[in-house]
């Protein structure tokens, strides 16, 4: 609750909060690792050495690393560098499609809230601080174990969860800024109430709300891989790094390559989100 | 203080009728859910349907939420379909075996991130704070699976020197103390490195207030003046957090139960989410969500007596 409040820095713009963030090693070294994962999701079938489903029980003879299969094969033969590129490919895709949702349900309540005040404010905080009280991991098993696990519903999940955060943030710089000349000017000239959210408004939030997102974009890939890891994931046989732990795990003791590698893999990403926000969140503070 | 206790009681009261109510309809939406499970694959439809019946399955949701609830108040929260007991028996085990488990990470985790987070904060910028700061963004990065497949690499599969289950059974080969070695290590490294960096901030911005340059200026030692001026205004922030973890330890150890193998709570609603038995996870819920709220309530009040400045 102490949170939503406090990152109102409407001074900073957008180029120049991305200026600073240059000059922050953590927001570059996160931002050097989130670029490389992009760069293997988009050109995965380009950058992919194999196919990443095809199944070659052979190689299992040997499955570690070798000159051919530079990261080993999995425990059906499968090339597990060319696995997490795909993987790269998944989880790039779910995940900021489901922070982008979870933005824009939350901007828009969270305009709304602030904006309208009053019974609206407090019927969206309301049902906000509702979906909060439940532990999320609760909440995502309840409503997947209903609707089973797709790749919709994932996002879905996602989305509403994380929305009532962001919600909150944008209403703390809409309560902040709504009596601005500036606001004031903009009604007064007869514009809509939904041009004086989205263009007058919102920009104020936009350094918060984009620490916020890379943050929830962390968040958002440990959520999938720990659905994935549960089984309850994305459905297979598409390469999940989440997924893919889970199925080498029960041979961490003889091939712990399977295992340990998209490990790493999850973790780099995940640490490059939060250092690169980090960064930022500097960034935006010194002055 | 009183009546902001009491308001915050009946707030919790309503929050928890409107959760009841949501996992309920969302759970028994579809009516003859339940017999048709209870029933298997070959039941006829007529055999679902006096079922329905005779378990009154086929009234309004409405009417059989008021009928849970009022049950769920006198302590009968309904049969669970998989273990064939009354549900209250099957969570009282669970949550006693996660209680266990989130006490024992908690006496870890507090301590070791308060230590961690004054020596990072006490000098900003130092050699000391870089390092347990770098240390606490990449162990919060690493979601618990991972740093399980990493730690078990390490102790179980490498050393040899722990079990990596713990289904806190004797005759694992394993006493049953080194059981809980590798679930509370996990734990640790996750919580504490969000911890630490709480403690790290709120510890540098009591530093660069203006009484501490007073006290340093009158003379006094810099431990002196870290002991007596700045470590209890440093914690006074993070108490909350440090409270809100409570929550996250008894429900949402999930993964950590489940890789374990670790008969608690949440591994208890993996699995009945997973068999769809619905009595435990409407239950489980309820419970889950009154946690929060409390930890959240607590955590709000031992602010207040905490910090005078804050009066309601």
């Amino acid at each position: 609750m102490t949170d939503a409040a406090a990152p109102v820095s409407s001074g900073v713009g957008l180029s120049e909060l991305v200026r600073r963030a240059k000059g922050s090693p953590l927001a570059i070294i996160g931002g050097a690792i989130l670029l490389f994962w992009t760069f293997c999701a988009v050109f995965a079938p380009w950058v992919a050495p194999f196919p990443p489903n095809s199944v070659d029980p052979a190689k299992i003879a040997n499955p570690f690393p070798s000159a051919e299969h530079w990261l080993g094969v999995d425990y059906l033969g499968r090339d597990i560098a060319s696995r997490l590129i795909w993987g790269a490919r998944t989880v790039m895709t779910v995940a900021p499609v489901a922070v982008l949702a979870a933005a824009a349900i939350g901007i828009l309540f969270g305009l709304l809230a602030g904006y309208r005040g009053g019974v609206i404010d407090a019927l969206i905080m309301r049902v906000g601080d509702t979906l909060l009280a439940f532990p999320k991991i609760i909440l995502y098993l309840i409503i997947i174990a209903k609707f089973g696990a797709s790749t919709l519903n994932i996002i879905l999940v996602i989305a509403f969860t994380s929305a009532p955060i962001i919600a909150r943030i944008v209403r703390g710089v809409t309560l902040d800024v709504r009596h601005r000349d500036y606001v004031s000017a903009a009604r007064m000239r007869g514009e809509s109430a939904l041009y004086v959210m989205l263009v007058e408004i919102l920009p104020n939030a936009r350094g918060p709300l984009l620490v916020d997102l890379f943050l929830r974009l962390g968040y958002t890939i440990i959520a999938i891989g720990v659905l994935g890891f549960l089984g309850v994931g994305l459905p297979p046989p598409d390469p999940d790094w989440g997924s893919m732990i889970k199925e080498a795990y029960g041979m961490i003791f003889i091939w712990p390559h399977m295992t340990l590698i998209p490990a790493v893999a999850i973790s780099s990403l995940i640490v490059g989100c939060n250092l690169l926000a980090t960064g930022m969140r500097e960034a935006m503070r010194d002055v | 203080m009183l009546r902001y206790a009491t308001k915050q009681l009946i707030n919790m009261l309503l929050t928890l009728f409107a959760v009841s109510f949501l996992v309920f309809i969302l759970n028994e939406w579809a009516p003859g859910d339940v017999a048709s499970k209870l029933l298997g694959p070959y039941a006829t439809q007529d055999q679902v349907d006096k079922l329905n019946e005779a378990m009154g399955l086929n009234r309004s949701v409405l009417i059989r939420y008021f009928e849970y609830m009022g049950n769920a108040l006198t302590g009968d929260l309904g049969q669970s379909l998989v273990y064939r007991q009354p549900v209250a028996d099957v969570l009282a085990d669970r949550l006693g075996a996660t209680l266990k488990l989130a006490m024992i990470s908690f006496a870890v985790i507090v301590p070791l991130s308060v230590v961690l987070g004054v020596l990072a904060g006490m000098r900003e910028s130092s050699l000391a704070d870089r390092a347990i700061s770098l240390f606490s963004y990449v162990t919060a990065s690493i979601p618990e699976f991972a740093m399980a497949v990493f730690l078990i690499a390490i102790f179980v599969v490498g050393l040899g020197a722990l079990p990596g289950t713990s289904p806190m059974r004797a005759d694992s080969g394993w006493p049953i103390w080194s059981q809980y070695v590798m679930p509370v290590m996990v734990v640790t490294f996750y919580d504490a490195g969000y911890l630490i960096s709480m403690i790290r901030s709120s510890m540098v911005d009591v530093m660069r207030q203006p009484y501490i340059r007073t006290a340093a200026l009158k003379g006094m030692s810099f431990t002196q003046v870290v002991g007596k001026h700045a470590l209890r205004n440093a914690l006074i922030t993070p108490f909350t957090v440090i409270m809100l973890q409570l929550n996250y330890l008894v429900s949402g150890l999930v993964v950590v139960e489940t890789i374990f193998a670790y008969p608690g709570f949440g591994r208890l609603m993996l699995e009945a989410a997973l068999a769809k038995d619905i009595a435990v996870v409407e239950a489980g819920a309820l419970i889950a969500v009154a946690v929060t709220m409390l930890t959240q309530l607590f955590g709000d009040l031992g602010y207040m007596r905490l910090d005078p400045r804050i009066r309601v």
